[in-house]
């Protein structure tokens, strides 16, 4: 056991390492600096990786990839990560979007849009959740209708991450309303910028608003832009979820050594219930951080992760609100106050109790997650789904 | 990144497990629990002592196999796995380590070939009675070569031939090695909530001893012990834990209820989805535990505890809800599932409790943080 970089690996690091030390500057604080450039750094930064084919590593070179390893994809992130590198509007291009227009679109498309946005010209989202469609997204009302060589969709979509910033998106729809739910639908690829899309920025709970409701009246899609044929979009859609999980799963926010470090300059670190709650949390953290040491250690070697890795975000969401809880009623009365210039730490605790129990829902909820280890890894019976094999339109 | 065991132990762990499946079921196991008189499996044991295991993480100039300390951890989990009711724990976990941390040339040539040879059984004795074993407060005492006063509970201490001793002396705590059979012992046997494995008080009335390390060193090297023997009872547990997950799931896709199986219920399942996280945590601070077992790292105090504190949670909630979704079923003696709650609360307890490896895992990052 070591925890080093075989030679290869070690020298895709120092390459990784030097390159990105040339463009970026090293981070400052825990998190990438957000400020009105952000936009044009990142589309800039997203061309100088595809340039120097260190955007997607994974892809065939033939995409603009590297045509690299999963674990040089790993390093790469890592390293990357401790530069302050403006990254988030194409994590959801493509890492979702774009890998399923690959998958099952034309060479036109493929032509006309994997260059582009690898390249950081264009940007996607992914427009699969609707209000009364979230767990069980198969669920969804939003109508696409063939008319022509075309389709009309109406309809809304809820909970899309940059849709504000998007130029174009994967759009999933019920195009039969008449078969059981999962075999009436049909993903397209829609123009976000046209006429019928309304963007609405959603006000969360947390206060931000970093997500979007998207309303489309009498879009018009031209068939050629359908992905996949008419009623498999189930199908596609899978594939394109694949990739969901991995990329909420990372480190979201203080953890045991903010809380501990907190602690003692509050003079509470001597506090047994706390020391006791401590050890949990560095426990459970360590738990989350090896077990992904345990997934590299099988892309390292070539071989498929097992499951393990389906524990991440089960940890770190309520480890998060567990922590930001905690670190809350150490400072009694006054910690409600989430003025930065007033509470510790920059109110770093309070923002992410406030943005934590989002975190438990996006991506797939506490719930849905033990669903899913219960039925894919210890392979227990489906849940009940009463409306498995009825019409949609009868349900 | 290489946080996984070798080929090579991955082979072993694979003979290991074979020849427990086929020589050590829950029958053997039971047939120590039924029956008062016996202390241990003998024919397990036997083959045991006779696959050279014991003599795993021993040199080769000792007598041992001379294979290292992951070679021991994978053959921990298949004895932990099993529930093999043999004195494996106390003597290559604590007695041996024991030996090799603090021990004269003389001690390790007289005793360790005997360990590997299982012509030496051992233990380690340090509690004296509720609460968790306190350095400063030790009752039993060494003067003069002499030591006297009473141990309680000593695992295997009935069944064991030597001991080493957590005794009080005139430059503090300091560790003894006792001959059992030496004039001035005598033994108890104990009833415990865990009768797979056996359990002693052990009086010593002015028997012959000898120092293990320095006078006064005591507490330290008790508790570097502690640090070695968390690692290995943390992959015993795991072996445990991942055999009542695999139980409960199995249970629960067969056992209908209400026309299906109960495993289709959302409280089944989720319960289980539970103890497969908890199971994977306690894995990978296992594994980070062996680490730096292995390797000799300074961050062997708080890999120890994180291991220990994620094992022993792992298995005691796989220990209980593995009862629980059996029903009434896993209440009687006949199913096996009180075997597995018995042996976890054992190993969660038997080199201290959570709470102080808490405490001890909250210190060694204190003293991380001020370095």
């Amino acid at each position: 056991m070591d925890f080093n970089d075989s030679p290869e690996e070690a020298e895709f690091r120092a390459e990784a390492r030097a390159f990105l030390g040339q463009h970026l500057d090293a981070k400052a604080s825990g998190r990438p600096s957000r400020d009105e450039s952000y936009m044009k750094r990142a589309k800039e930064w997203q061309n100088i990786k595809a340039e120097n084919r260190f955007a997607q590593i994974t892809w065939p070179e033939a995409m603009g990839g590297r045509g690299g390893t999963p674990m040089q994809q790993v390093i790469w992130n890592q390293e990357e990560g401790k530069f302050d590198a403006p990254t988030a509007p194409f994590a959801i291009g493509l890492g979702m979007c774009v890998p399923t227009v690959i998958a099952f679109g034309s060479d036109e498309h493929k032509e006309r849009y994997v260059k582009r946005a690898l390249h950081g010209e264009e940007i996607w989202c992914q427009l699969f959740s609707e209000p009364s469609a979230g767990s069980d997204v198969a669920g969804l009302k939003t109508k696409a209708v063939r008319d022509g060589d075309d389709w009309i969709v109406n309809g809304q979509k809820v909970w899309t991450t940059g849709a504000q910033f998007s130029d174009y998106g994967i759009l999933l729809t019920r195009t039969d309303p008449d078969v059981p739910k999962h075999k009436g639908l049909t993903m397209f690829i829609v123009d976000m910028k046209q006429e019928g899309v309304e963007v609405r920025p959603i006000h969360q709970a947390s206060g931000g608003r970093e997500f979007n409701e998207v309303y489309f009246t009498d879009v018009r899609i031209p068939d050629s832009d359908r992905l996949g044929e008419p009623g498999e979009g189930w199908k596609v859609a899978i594939v394109t979820l694949m990739n969901e999980r991995l990329a909420v799963g990372g480190s979201p926010g203080p953890d045991w050594s903010e809380i501990m470090d907190y602690a003692r300059d509050a003079g509470t670190l001597s506090d047994s219930a706390f020391r006791a709650k401590l050890a949990d949390w560095y426990v459970a953290a360590q738990g989350y951080k090896l077990t992904k040491f345990r997934t590299q250690t099988a892309l390292s070697r070539g071989e498929t992760p097992g499951p393990e890795n389906s524990i991440g975000k089960i940890i770190t969401a309520n480890h998060l609100q567990d922590i930001c809880n905690s670190a809350i009623e150490m400072q009694d009365h006054y910690g409600i106050i989430n003025d930065g210039d007033k509470a510790p730490t920059d109110a770093i605790f309070q923002q992410s109790f406030m943005w934590a129990p989002g975190l438990r829902i996006a991506g797939g909820t506490d719930e849905i997650l033990k669903n899913i280890i219960a039925e894919r890894v210890l392979g227990l019976p489906q849940d009940v789904r009463v409306d498995k094999d009825k019409a949609f339109s009868e349900l | 990144m290489n946080f996984d065991f070798s080929d090579d132990q991955k082979f072993l762990r694979d003979e290991a497990r074979k020849f427990l499946t086929a020589q050590c079921t829950t029958a053997e196991v039971r047939e120590v629990l039924d029956d008062d008189d016996k202390s241990h499996h003998e024919g397990v044991w036997k083959q045991i002592v006779d696959m050279g295991w014991l003599g795993t993480a021993i040199p080769d100039e000792h007598g041992g196999l001379g294979l290292g300390m992951l070679e021991l951890c994978v053959i921990a989990e298949e004895l932990g796995r099993a529930l093999a009711p043999v004195p494996f724990a106390s003597t290559a976990y604590f007695f041996a380590e024991a030996l090799k941390l603090a021990g004269s040339d003389e001690q390790k040539t007289a005793l360790l070939p005997k360990v590997a040879d299982g012509s030496v059984i051992g233990c380690i004795a340090a509690s004296e009675g509720p609460g968790a074993v306190d350095a400063s407060k030790l009752k039993t005492t060494f003067a003069d070569g002499k030591l006297s006063g009473t141990k309680v509970p000593v695992t295997d201490g009935d069944v064991a031939t030597h001991a080493v001793v957590l005794a009080k002396d005139g430059n503090g705590a300091s560790l003894l090695i006792v001959d059992l059979t030496n004039d001035g012992v005598s033994r108890t046997s104990l009833s415990t909530i865990e009768p797979t494995r056996s359990h002693a008080e052990i009086n010593f009335d002015g028997a012959a001893a000898e120092l293990l390390g320095n006078s006064g060193d005591g507490e330290s090297l008790y508790n570097e012990i502690m640090n070695r023997a968390a690692v290995l009872l943390a992959f015993e547990q795991l072996g445990g834990a991942g055999r009542c997950l695999v139980m409960a799931t199995e249970y629960a896709k067969e056992r209908h209820a209400f026309g299906r199986p109960i495993g289709g219920n959302q409280a089944i399942k989720h319960k289980l989805a539970d103890m497969y996280v908890k199971n994977e945590v306690g894995r990978s601070n296992a594994y980070y535990g062996a680490w730096a077992l292995s390797t000799g790292a300074a961050e062997l105090p708080e890999a120890a505890a994180a291991a220990r504190l994620a094992a022993s949670e792992a298995y005691w909630f796989a220990s209980k809800e593995n009862i629980q979704t059996h029903g009434g079923m896993g209440f009687t003696w006949e199913v096996d599932c009180h075997l597995f709650y018995r042996r976890a609360k054992l190993l969660a307890v038997q080199a201290g409790a959570p709470a102080q490896w808490k405490e001890k895992l909250v210190h060694a990052l204190e003293m991380k943080n001020a370095a």
